[in-house]
């Protein structure tokens, strides 16, 4: 059961150990006129590059980059936060990046990015927690649900692993639990009124 | 507020309280102390301010202004947490491999040189970047200017002395940099400190400045600031380029961090690629800015 978020305006994405897989099958299945900025998270080697958006920008409809430094967020369009610093959404809609040290072993967190973003969007912002192998995003998407934004977790039988949507539902009672291929859809369903 | 639960805040409202609390914080400190944090990106910032009242055990920003204002202790804390200290040696290793390709080769054509390093921080990078000048027999002729907002940090920059344990990964830079020796000609270790080769600190000057309210060097030849203006709003960008700009030399070198770009900055087209993903620029244009 779901139904559509009167205010959504922005969807933030944490990821880790198999997100790329995770991530294509979301993308692929985004539709090219999804309203919302996506913002993601995934965790990277330090020295990676610009890869990853790379990759996954020929696998989706939607315009897919590497976020930038005080870049203003635009509808439609996904951001890969890069490799080695935090990221994080100012109040001006704008992304800024810190380099402060990683947060709970993670460069870039999950958990600040989410956390920036609840300060910035409050209860339209949609959180999605998928595969990985630690707990990041965990404490993030228990805030997003608590300042009333809505919270979806990868069904972890259908992670590559699944510690990191285990820690997530065992965080907070989030609103959905759904198998990977259905994320897309349902996200899609939710926005359809804003 | 969705750093601190006790203070909801209504995020739709203009006047969020907890952003007056924060503006009112920041005047403060640069009232009372004259540092400026105004015109930093807000969300790290605030998020380290609510770091220190969890910290502090206080109850919101309000409490820690009145501590900040009467208690210089609880300033000096809070200054710690507000500046941020993250650096090694040959950071972004590829960089200097960049710096050594292509910007050494003009800087020996000059007779002299002088280099700012903008918030060199605890000071690896500037003795980072003497060891490369060294290594091209540039030092002798290099002027060097390393400037912090921290007086603590460069107190500690020019004792450079730093941990040993990190002098394995800082080794494995040093080579993947183009290093002509090895790191440990540059360093003697004692107990657990590594004690940086004092010679390579003949030509540094430290010196505190604050990008922010203070004025330019002159005829600068190399400015580094990297990973600094990051933590700055589009506005302080702006200035500090402009800033850049004016103390350098034409044809002068800019050094930025490898996620940092001059993209949406004011004085952008002032400036050419000399390695675009390294981003080492270089002034274009003679004159005064605007």
């Amino acid at each position: 059961m779901s139904s559509h978020l009167e205010n959504a305006s922005a969807v933030v994405v944490g990821t880790s150990w198999g997100g790329v897989e995770a991530l294509s099958i979301i993308l692929r299945k985004l539709p090219a006129d999804f309203p919302l900025p996506v913002i993601i998270v995934q965790h990277q080697h330090p020295n990676s590059d610009d890869i990853l958006s790379l990759i996954l920008r020929k696998r989706a409809l939607l315009f897919v980059k590497e976020a930038e430094e005080k870049e203003l967020l635009m509808p439609g369009t996904v951001y890969i936060a890069p490799a080695n610093y935090h990221l994080l959404i100012e109040l001006d809609k704008t992304l800024s990046f810190s380099n402060e040290a990683p947060y709970n072993y993670s460069r870039p967190s999950i958990d600040l990015m989410f956390k920036s973003a609840v300060d910035v969007y409050g209860s339209g912002l949609i959180g999605i927690v998928l595969t990985g192998a630690n707990d990041d995003g965990a404490m993030g998407l228990k805030m997003i649900k608590e300042f009333g934004g809505m919270t979806l977790v990868q069904e972890p039988s259908t992670a590559t692993m699944d510690s990191m949507p285990l820690a997530a539902i065992e965080a907070s009672p989030v609103d959905y639990i759904v198998p990977l291929d259905e994320i897309a859809p349902l996200l899609v369903e939710l926005v359809s009124g804003s | 507020m969705a750093y601190h639960k006790a203070e909801p805040v209504a995020i739709e409202d203009p006047y969020r309280s907890d952003e007056i609390e924060v503006d009112l914080l920041l005047e403060a400190i640069y009232r009372k102390y004259g540092y400026d944090f105004r015109k930093y990106s807000r969300a790290s910032l605030k998020r380290r301010i609510y770091n220190q009242i969890e910290n502090c055990g206080l109850n919101n920003i309000s409490e820690l202004q009145y501590n900040v204002l009467y208690d210089q202790t609880a300033f000096v804390e809070l200054l710690e947490n507000l500046t941020i200290n993250v650096t090694e040696m040959f950071r972004d290793p590829e960089f200097y491999l960049a710096f050594r390709k292509q910007v050494i080769p003009q800087l020996k054509t000059y007779p002299s040189i002088k280099v700012w390093h903008a918030g060199c921080s605890t000071g690896e990078e500037i003795y980072s970047m003497c060891i490369l000048l060294r290594e091209e027999g540039l030092l002798d002729r290099a002027q060097i200017y390393a400037t912090d907002i921290d007086k603590n940090v460069l107190a500690k920059a020019k004792k450079g002395i730093f941990p040993i344990r990190s002098f394995k990964q800082y080794s494995d830079n040093y080579i993947k940099a183009g290093g002509t020796g090895s790191l440990s000609d540059y360093y003697t270790a004692r107990y657990d400190g590594a004690i940086i080769d004092q010679s390579l600190k003949r030509n540094i000057v430290f010196a505190d400045h604050d990008l922010v309210t203070d004025q330019v060097f002159g005829e600068i030849q190399v400015i580094l600031c990297r990973n600094v203006m990051i933590y700055f709003d589009r506005a302080l960008q702006d200035r500090v380029v402009g800033l850049f700009y004016d103390s350098l030399d034409l044809g002068g070198t800019l050094c930025l961090g490898s996620k940092e770009s001059l993209r949406f900055n004011e004085y952008g087209s002032k400036f050419v690629h000399v390695n675009e993903k390294q981003k080492i620029y270089k002034k274009s244009q003679v004159g005064k800015k605007q």
